[in-house]
């Protein structure tokens, strides 16, 4: 048994609308260590969001076996995964899927209002995060009065203000212009190199992966390791 | 709480829908309220102290009235540990739209009977003691600016003096008389028996008999007593609890509690539409936000609860503002009507009641949409953009 952090073994996932099945994922496996930067790309409807979902406790497959730490995601409740995703995993999105009612601060502060933390700590971690991510003076700022890049920001800062160990970005930098993608990647590659989170990052981008350790290549629900560019 | 903020952000995100369910849930509890004084003003539900007291009147009908012996009699009757008559004077002040009901009583007797009328202690010695006084409820007072020693002339419409004298009857208001509590006539006007007498002769009658018995669990028995001395002879008697001559009022005018009751029920059906509609729109429109809440860790429970309590604090806060609203306006409506309901207030078990309702209408209209949000799959939320 290896130590890998994240464990894929022989996943199935089947779709089935009506009469018709969709096979996305056919006995997929996958290892990702402690600390890798895993960047997954392929064409469009390969399966890439199904599988981080399901890395992320998000969804469950129809078949085989999801781990992470050692843990069997698919055995576990609905309610044991959301206690598991609060505190482990941490999920960036393309469109950054922050609350427009709340502001930056009150969105990162979203995974805390979970822990037993008091309102004081819990403002202490969310303006650590704010900074770490560059946007300490937009505390009080709603998502319309923030950039994309800025939003995205906010989006990192929530994923990552509960110290999760595994950080999941679904095209993180799709939405953004080059110039402003370069410098959310600098970020998600210094949150993997300077605070150690393990990174799969989902991507159309080749400028985008070159970031990353490793880049496997998604083709009809099967991986394939990239060939060197 | 800490999930209030966002309880109380996403409410304001549609500010003129929720303005619109706020105002309609705020009418519908003033609605509420006015119902609750129209039917407590109707007598629906008083517990009066009339448990304790019987009321003997003609067995025909209340306005024919009974020997002044039978005072005696009732008196002697087992059980029985005060009696005292009144009679209908029917008068009219000015004119007879400015209706209300005067009444011709054993001073005395007034005050022991109808402990809950409070009368300060100079006005009770004065009354007792003036033979042309009269005894006026506070609001009766307040109608007219009646004050004390104020001289208030009555045209009598039944009665005739016998002394030539002119038609009217004068009063002097020597005695304000409050209610011990809310539900209490604070309208009425009382005279001296004596002085009925004194000018239309002694015709040895009077209107009815309030009777207070030793013991309530026995008031039946009692009253039956009172009725079997008197059967068979020229004027039969019938005698019933206070309260049940109330709700044989109530119903002769129709069940008026319930025609109340279901106009309050029709009014809380359509608001629920109305707040289950709003509810439910805010759910839909919300969805992929449903879906990153329980993506970053939020169970299925919670977010559901999260529906549930918007839906609860929309509810409660308009419904407390409409029973605020209400309790205050019922007051000022009170003097408006009245001559018809004379008893008019909010009771305090309603507002309780309306609290309740409104907890009731937040958990019923944000029902389905919470069932809806905890069903909700996280993935086909966050497919939806
Ligand atoms: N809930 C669902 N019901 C039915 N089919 C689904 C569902 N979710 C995904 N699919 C199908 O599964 C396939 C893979 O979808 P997925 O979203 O994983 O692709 P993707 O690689 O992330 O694509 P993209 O690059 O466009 O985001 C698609 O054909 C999609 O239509
Ligand atoms: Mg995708």
């Amino acid at each position: 048994m290896s130590d890998a952090l994240v464990q894929v073994s022989d996943v199935h996932k089947v779709y089935t609308r009506g009469a018709e099945r969709v096979d996305v994922l056919k006995g997929l496996e996958l290892e990702v260590g402690r600390g890798e930067f895993l960047a997954l790309m392929g064409p469009s409807g390969s399966g890439k969001t199904t599988l981080l979902n399901l890395i992320g406790g998000l969804d469950k497959p129809t078949s085989g076996r999801v781990a992470v730490a050692g843990r069997d995601l698919t055995r576990a409740s609905p309610r044991e995964l959301a206690h598991w995703r609060a505190r482990h995993v941490g999920f960036v999105f393309q469109f950054y899927n922050l609350l427009p009612v709340l502001t930056a601060a009150r969105n990162i502060e979203l995974p805390l209002l979970l822990t037993g933390l008091s309102r004081a700590e819990r403002q202490k971690h969310v303006a650590a995060a704010l900074e770490l991510v560059g946007l300490a003076d937009r505390a009080g700022h709603y998502p319309m009065q923030l950039s994309g890049g800025q939003e995205q920001r906010v989006g990192i800062a929530r994923a990552i203000v509960n110290d999760p160990t595994l950080l999941l970005c679904d095209e993180p930098t799709g939405d953004l212009d080059r110039q402003t993608a370069g410098e959310i990647l600098d970020l998600i590659a210094e949150l993997n190199r300077r605070y150690e989170k393990t990174v799969i990052m989902v991507t159309h981008d080749p400028l985008a992966a070159e970031r990353a350790r490793r880049v496997l290549h998604m083709d009809k629900g099967m991986l394939v390791e990239a060939q060197a560019a | 709480m800490k999930y209030l903020p966002l309880l109380w952000r996403n409410l304001m995100r549609r500010k003129i829908r929720t303005t619109f369910t706020f105002l309609s849930i705020t009418v519908a509890f003033f609605l509420f309220g006015l119902l609750m004084a129209i039917r407590t003003g109707f007598g629906v539900g008083i517990e009066l102290a009339g448990q304790r007291r019987l009321l003997t009147v003609h067995k025909m009908s209340m306005i024919q009235p009974l020997p002044f012996r039978y005072l005696a009699q009732i008196q002697g009757t087992p059980g029985v540990r005060f009696v005292t008559h009144m009679t209908w004077f029917g008068g009219v002040y000015q004119d007879p739209k400015n209706f209300f009901a005067n009444m011709a009583v054993d001073p005395e007797g007034i005050l022991r009977i109808y402990p809950e009328f409070v009368v300060d202690g100079d006005d009770r010695e004065r009354w007792v003691n003036t033979r042309t006084g009269a005894l006026i409820g506070r609001k009766l007072a307040a109608r007219f600016g009646w004050k004390l020693g104020d001289r208030i002339p009555i045209q009598p419409t039944f009665f005739r003096p016998k002394d030539g004298k002119p038609d009217t009857f004068e009063f002097e208001v020597v005695g304000i008389y409050r209610g011990a509590t809310p539900d209490i006539d604070e309208t009425q006007l009382f005279f001296h028996y004596k002085y009925l007498m004194e000018r239309t002769g002694d015709p040895g009658t009077v209107g009815w008999y309030a009777v207070e018995v030793e013991d309530p669990a026995r008031a039946d028995e009692v009253a039956h007593a009172i009725d079997r001395q008197f059967a068979n002879s020229p004027a039969e008697t019938k005698t019933a609890t206070e309260k049940a001559f109330m709700q044989s009022f109530a119903n002769q005018i129709g069940d008026t509690g319930a025609i109340l009751t279901a106009i309050a029920a029709i009014v809380f059906f359509v608001i629920l539409l109305i707040a289950g509609n709003t509810m439910a729109q805010a759910v839909r429109e919300r969805t992929s936000e449903l879906g990153v809440l329980k993506t970053v860790g939020f169970t299925d429970l919670t977010v559901m609860a999260l529906v549930l309590g918007e839906a609860v604090l929309l509810a409660c806060s308009a419904g407390v503002v409409g029973l605020a609203l209400v309790t205050l306006a019922v007051p000022a409506l009170a003097k408006a009507v009245e001559t018809f309901l004379p008893i008019f207030y909010v009771p305090g078990r309603s507002l309780a009641l309306g609290l309740g309702l409104a907890v009731l209408l937040g958990l019923a209209s944000g029902g389905v949409p919470a069932y809806l949000a905890q069903r909700l799959s996280i993935v086909e939320a966050l497919r939806k953009r």
